[in-house]
């Protein structure tokens, strides 16, 4: 995710840097609007954040961004390190409003990981590039001691067209716009967390890391004029993306917790775990808020795209109350839903 | 999913929640104490306020085992890392419990050796795999984990591993509750009995509740119609006149509790005469110690254990609200110096924690309203 601040912000008090600061949640915004924005791009303190950064060339806008990959292990049910810093990135300028053009791909290499190792990783990193129709145009390599990078970090940064059709942001939401997402919450996180292997679990399970540009490009197509806001809720999942939307366009995001798609082994191990489903990573699905009346066209579209068959209306945004996220249970009780805080799943991407 | 989704059923919590309302007397003020962390939590997490008439009072009590451990304790199990260059292996809840040079999240951060485990097998094995190295499981809970500790350290003396050990904060249920009742300010008229501490314990131990004290008591499960229902089988009590101890948990908890894990607890454990607990200060015969016969694997008698006694930040008033006085918003501290990313109190730390509860799940949407 690249990250841009918004208003208010307070300096950075925090002592040191924690694994939290690196979690996607509260901590993170912290650091990011705290210390980052103010010493990198003073004149972009107050702006909300994105997904991805824009830059105009003439009369094209693009969109660019980075994403770190620090995952471990590095290979888990239904994808790889490899998976993610293809999909990673492509996914933030999907749900940036662009087109993915080209990726730069770093990495850093532990000394004394075996060649296999990396070459499949390569392998995978290119099979996603194809899959998500993208081209990986350079990158840049760096070998650190044993012991160093835990195998391997990949960085990928890039750039994609930004569809005219898109006039994305937090400001455009209207209380009655309905919010959507393409389908199952936390499967990512749930399966990195059980491949480590530090808890006796065992489920059916695979990470959801895919391209979510065909799903991006279903809405455009379908009710662009009605599209007002997408994310791709990585860390801190769903509950932390829609709260920083509720925070930048002060309104309540009111989920309709039924709705919201969750399979049961994620359920079950987040029962067990004292986690909760709404705060859980994923790696291949989009958040859009679309104005009201076009919701069931576009949910109609997102099923249509392989992949999306249980997309669901899961909510609607509320005038009151302000910059708050609400969840509505099946038996009436509500309660607010808060952004990720401290750092239950390190590392899961 | 089976066990959970049943007890979520919104035909049968509507009716438990107009059943509650038609046996509440409305001139009448009714405050019932959950005695468990878990209770709390879940009482907020599923907004239960929502389903209750307004004059029925949640009172939160001290069964949050994070909670009342008191920061010289931190402080303790952190300085054996230092000391003794040892492997620190704890539950996920402790490593955001403030000591005095931080958590020890912070101070693994800066490169102590602190490991967050699931169970206190997961610690042995880390002995078991680390033999030139010690390592000290730093013990939590009541009664609910209290027997995989035993189990754990019966299991380290059958197989001879002697760089493990533990240093127990175990404290046990009954006496907390003792105290709460013989507290001045005390003015609760039932008790949702804990859960998951009766699995181990039973029903039997809070006979005392009902007979000397006069109020009933209902050992609940965590789900809303669990806790919706022991609500009604408490009003009905107080209808009734009546004050007994009930068990709406039967599919956990069995009258008499667990034999073998009381077994376990009795051959490991014996009573501290005296322990502190934050915010309620020393109660007496409240926690466990190792018996003489595992003193090689009780960090207290293997290493020097200074036993400091921090006193909370001043401005904190966890022990009101640990014992009912306050609620979480009413302390000074409440969600501006003290919130979950940064918690002064350790009511804030842990998700059973009263005051973290209420942050996560309430705060804002009163904030808001009251706007």
């Amino acid at each position: 995710m690249t990250l841009l601040a918004a208003a208010p912000t307070t300096r950075f008090a925090d002592r040191q840097i924690d694994m939290a600061h690196g979690a996607g949640g509260k901590a993170s915004r912290r650091l990011v609007e705290g210390l980052i924005v103010p010493a990198l791009m003073a004149a972009s303190v107050g702006d909300p954040l994105s997904d991805a950064a824009y830059v105009t060339l003439g009369d094209t806008r693009l969109a660019f961004t980075t994403d770190s990959f620090v995952v471990r292990p590095l290979r888990f049910a239904g994808g790889s390190i490899g998976d993610l810093a293809v999909n990673g990135t492509v996914n933030d300028l999907a749900a940036g409003g662009a087109v993915p053009i080209a990726l730069l791909c770093s990495v850093i290499v532990e000394a004394g990981t075996p060649t296999d190792i990396l070459n499949a990783e390569m392998e995978a990193m290119g099979a996603a590039a194809d899959r998500a129709r993208v081209r990986i145009v350079g990158g840049d390599t760096k070998v650190v001691e044993h012991g160093k990078a835990d195998g391997l970090y990949i960085t990928t940064s890039g750039i994609g067209r930004v569809d005219p059709r898109a006039a994305l942001s937090p400001a455009s939401v209207r209380p009655g716009d309905r919010i959507i997402v393409t389908g199952p919450i936390g499967d990512h996180g749930i399966t990195v967390l059980l491949a480590r292997g530090d808890i006796d679990l065992a489920a059916d399970l695979r990470s959801d890391t895919r391209s979510v540009y065909p799903f991006a490009a279903a809405l455009l197509d379908e009710v662009a004029a009605d599209l007002r806001w997408m994310r791709d809720p990585t860390r801190g999942g769903l509950a932390t993306s829609l709260n920083e939307l509720a925070r930048d366009c002060g309104l309540s995001m009111v989920l309709d917790e039924e709705r919201v798609p969750v399979r049961d082994e994620v359920r079950g191990a987040c029962e067990l775990l004292g986690l909760d489903p709404l705060h859980i990573a994923n790696e291949g699905q989009l958040i859009a808020v679309v104005a009201g009346g076009s919701a069931d066209r576009a949910l109609e579209s997102l099923r249509r795209v392989p992949g999306g068959e249980s997309a669901a209306i899961v909510g609607r945004v509320e005038a009151a109350p302000a910059r708050t996220v609400l969840a509505v249970a099946a038996y009436g009780g509500t309660r607010v839903v808060d952004m990720l805080v401290g750092d239950p799943l390190p590392r899961i991407c | 999913m089976k066990y959970v989704d049943e007890f979520r059923d919104p035909r049968l919590i509507k009716q438990a929640s107009e059943e509650i309302r038609r046996l509440t007397d409305p001139s009448r003020h009714y405050r019932i104490m959950e005695v468990c962390g878990g209770h709390t939590h879940a009482i907020y997490r599923f907004a239960l306020a929502d389903l209750l008439p307004p004059n029925i009072e949640l009172v939160h009590g001290p069964g949050c085992p994070v909670c009342v451990l008191p920061m010289g304790r931190i402080d303790e199990g952190l300085s054996l890392v230092e000391q003794e260059r040892a492997i620190l292996a704890t539950f996920g809840d402790v490593m955001r419990v403030p000591g005095r040079h931080g958590s020890p999240l912070e101070h693994q951060a800066r490169g102590a050796d602190i490991r967050m485990v699931y169970s206190p097998l997961d610690a042995l094995r880390l002995a078991q795999d680390h033999p030139d190295r010690e390592v000290v499981f730093f013990a939590i809970g009541f009664e609910t984990t209290a027997p995989s500790t035993a189990l754990t350290l019966r299991r380290a003396r059958e197989l001879g591993v002697s760089n493990f050990s533990v240093f127990s904060n175990h404290v046990t249920i009954v006496p907390a509750i003792r105290a709460i009742l013989d507290s001045p300010d005390m003015r609760l008229d039932g008790f949702i009995g804990p859960g998951h501490v009766s699995t181990v314990i039973g029903a039997r131990p809070y006979a005392f509740i009902a007979r000397d004290y006069g109020k009933p008591v209902v050992i609940s499960g965590f789900e809303p119609l669990d806790l919706l229902q022991s609500i009604v089988m408490i009003l009905r009590q107080l209808g009734a006149g009546r004050a007994v101890v009930e068990n709406q948990y039967g599919r956990a908890v069995p009258w008499d509790g667990s034999l073998p894990a009381l077994r376990a607890l009795a051959d490991v454990f014996e009573l501290r005469p005296y322990f502190e607990w934050r915010g309620l200060g020393f109660i007496s015969q409240s926690a466990l110690k190792l018996r003489p016969e595992y003193a090689p694997w009780d960090a207290e008698a293997r290493f020097a254990v200074a036993g400091v006694q921090i006193t909370d930040p001043k401005a904190a008033q966890c022990g009101e609200v640990l014992k009912g006085v306050l609620k979480p918003h009413q302390c000074k501290l409440f969600g501006r110096e003290c919130t979950p990313e940064q918690p002064v109190g350790a009511l804030m730390v842990s998700s059973e924690g009263a005051c973290a509860a209420y942050f996560n799940y309430v705060h804002r949407r009163t904030a808001a309203a009251s706007v």
